[in-house]
């Protein structure tokens, strides 16, 4: 079985993000981009799938310009055998990112797809179960628990409700939460291990998808701030405090 | 005008507050307001959605393999109807999460996530970077517009209307490759988080699951639902569906209370709609003090002790 895995390039999530003055978008120079935790979460998990001998080939893509191959290439050190990079100059948005690995799919025919649940720069949360719509396959997202058993895997999902366990047949689509594992540290000689390992880029074009129906990102705006708060000095002022405010 | 078809949340039994918010939503955008309630025995839970403030009509789609929300199976059921609509909603928990993109990506479209604000009808507000930047998203002219509705932002509508119910069967066959096990709840019978008016938090500060014993003994005083940071839940304290933040669950409840919360950018993001914070935590250079309407340097359990002493 082959596992593809989806690595998404964004602003690392220690650097407090800022909106620029005239609007047009957040200030990424000189930023430290990095691989989206949840993606490298979802790397972690088909390497173990791998190295316990479910699996054969552990594939990582990424959608992007060539910076990107950077996080491919750390998806490599990781321990990934293979990278397809899916050139574009545009930032895709979710269908068309679902639609692209879709071809990749086609060409691959993984047993599983595992995604991270959402990115951390747009929040979006839909290339996932965007992709098992269109192949037509079962979705799992926010999976915190993975158990194989053959051409089926059992998942635990973090729902709001509780922990839901579900089945689904193999080839599916895997969405995964924070807590299904704890990634790796890639260690130096791995990095110049994945230098020599096949990186591959094939543009939207080749693969025939068209960008169409994109949303139209207008206006960004600082979120709206808190008024200064106050200091009280202990549990009788803050009581003191809170039914002053009508808070209990 | 707008035709707008809003996909309820339940649990089989009663039907979610965040379909109350969505309706709101709906009423942002202006239009004649349907809602599909989709699941097996939903007769009572039809009852509720119908009495939403405006609703004109609720469409009941009741079939044996629709109790669980598999998103395969729900999606079907939606995109069989959506011709109809401009507009499809649903809440931004974790069953509107996995349902919708489905939806969108059946019916070729793009999904506007979580919508805080409404500017025109195919115009709306959302949040990226963890809510550090809020944009303006605009949909395609004459394409269906999918979105999920950032419950935080919205107050449930009144329950003042008098829908009609139609009762429909499933128009597709239960998926075969995915098959529901159960669900296993973490929380008790304390306030739902995103509808609680009070909400009592605690973070990695508590130390231990023993510990977190008088967090919820302090909430119960207050008739407070429970929270807790990533920290606290990764470390095992507490039940993942307890999560604030980011990547857990967004509120806005009138009073929130941190206990031992240091207030990463991520926790933040799960409380900015919050009307008070308070913050306690014996580092006074913990960033949560930023953005808490009143802070309070010290160690939680003493205060907590004190506080149970006070409010007694």
């Amino acid at each position: 079985m082959k596992i593809l895995v989806g690595i998404k390039r964004v602003v690392d999530y220690n650097v407090r993000v800022r909106v620029l003055s005239d609007g047009s978008g957040v200030d990424t120079d000189g930023v430290k981009m990095s691989v989206n935790p949840f993606d490298e979460i979802a790397l972690e998990e088909a390497l173990r799938i791998r190295e316990a001998g479910n699996a054969e080939e552990v594939i990582v893509i990424s959608a992007g310009g060539d910076e990107c191959q950077q996080q491919l290439r750390t998806g490599l050190a990781m321990g990934a055998d293979r990278a397809i990079q899916i050139q574009t100059s545009e930032a895709l948005q979710p269908l068309s990112t679902a639609r692209a690995f879709l071809k990749i799919i086609e060409r691959e025919e993984p047993g599983l797809v595992i995604l991270g649940k959402q990115a951390i720069d747009d929040d979006n949360c839909q290339t996932g179960q965007m992709l098992a719509g269109l192949w037509n396959r079962p979705q799992a997202t926010s999976v915190s628990v993975l158990e194989l058993n053959g051409d089926s895997a059992t998942v635990t999902r973090e729902v709001d409700a509780g922990l839901e366990t579900i089945e689904v047949d193999l080839p599916a689509v895997l969405t995964v939460d924070l807590r299904l594992n704890v990634p790796r540290f890639v260690k130096l000689p791995d990095i110049m291990k994945a230098k020599r390992k096949p990186l591959d880029v094939v543009s939207l074009d080749e693969l025939g998808v068209a960008i169409e129906g994109n949303l139209e990102i207008g206006h960004h705006a600082p979120p709206p701030q808190r008024e200064k708060g106050i200091m009280v000095e202990d549990a009788a002022q803050l009581v003191a405090e809170l039914k002053n405010r009508g808070l209990i | 005008m707008s035709n707008i078809l809003i996909i309820a949340e339940h649990d089989g039994e009663s039907l979610s507050v965040s379909t109350a918010k969505c309706v709101s939503c709906a009423h942002a955008i202006g239009g004649n307001i349907d809602i599909v309630v989709i699941g097996s025995g939903i007769e009572s839970i039809s009852a509720e959605a119908a009495a939403l403030e405006s609703v004109s009509s609720v469409i009941a789609i009741d079939a044996e393999h629709l109790s669980a929300p598999l998103a395969a199976n729900w999606a079907n059921e939606v995109t069989a109807i959506a011709a109809d609509y401009s507009h499809l909603l649903g809440p931004s928990s974790t069953l509107g999460k996995d349902l919708m993109p489905r939806i969108a990506a059946v019916i070729g479209v793009n999904q506007v996530s979580d919508i805080m604000a409404v500017n025109t009808p195919t115009s709306f507000k959302r949040p990226i970077y963890a809510g550090n930047a809020i944009i303006d998203v605009d949909t395609p002219s004459g394409t269906t517009v999918v979105a999920t509705v950032r419950i935080a932002s919205w107050k449930a509508a009144a329950l003042t209307g008098s829908g009609a119910v139609e009762v429909r069967g499933a128009s597709a066959k239960a998926v075969e490759h995915t098959r529901f096990v159960g669900l296993t709840s973490g929380g008790g019978e304390r306030p739902d988080l995103q509808s609680a008016q009070r909400v009592v938090s605690g973070g990695r500060g508590v130390g231990s699951e023993e510990n977190f014993k008088v967090i919820y003994a302090l909430a119960d005083k207050l008739g407070a639902g429970v929270g807790a940071s990533r920290a606290a839940v990764d470390a095992g304290y507490v039940p993942n569906d307890m999560q604030v933040g980011q990547t857990g669950k967004i509120i806005s409840p009138d009073l929130y209370m941190a206990f031992g919360i240091s207030g990463a950018i991520q926790h933040l993001t799960g409380i900015k709609d919050a009307g008070t914070i308070v913050a306690i935590n014996k580092d006074s250079e913990s960033p949560i003090f930023e953005i808490a309407d009143i802070g309070l340097v010290g160690d939680l359990f003493t205060v907590i002790a004190e506080l149970e002493k006070l409010l007694a």
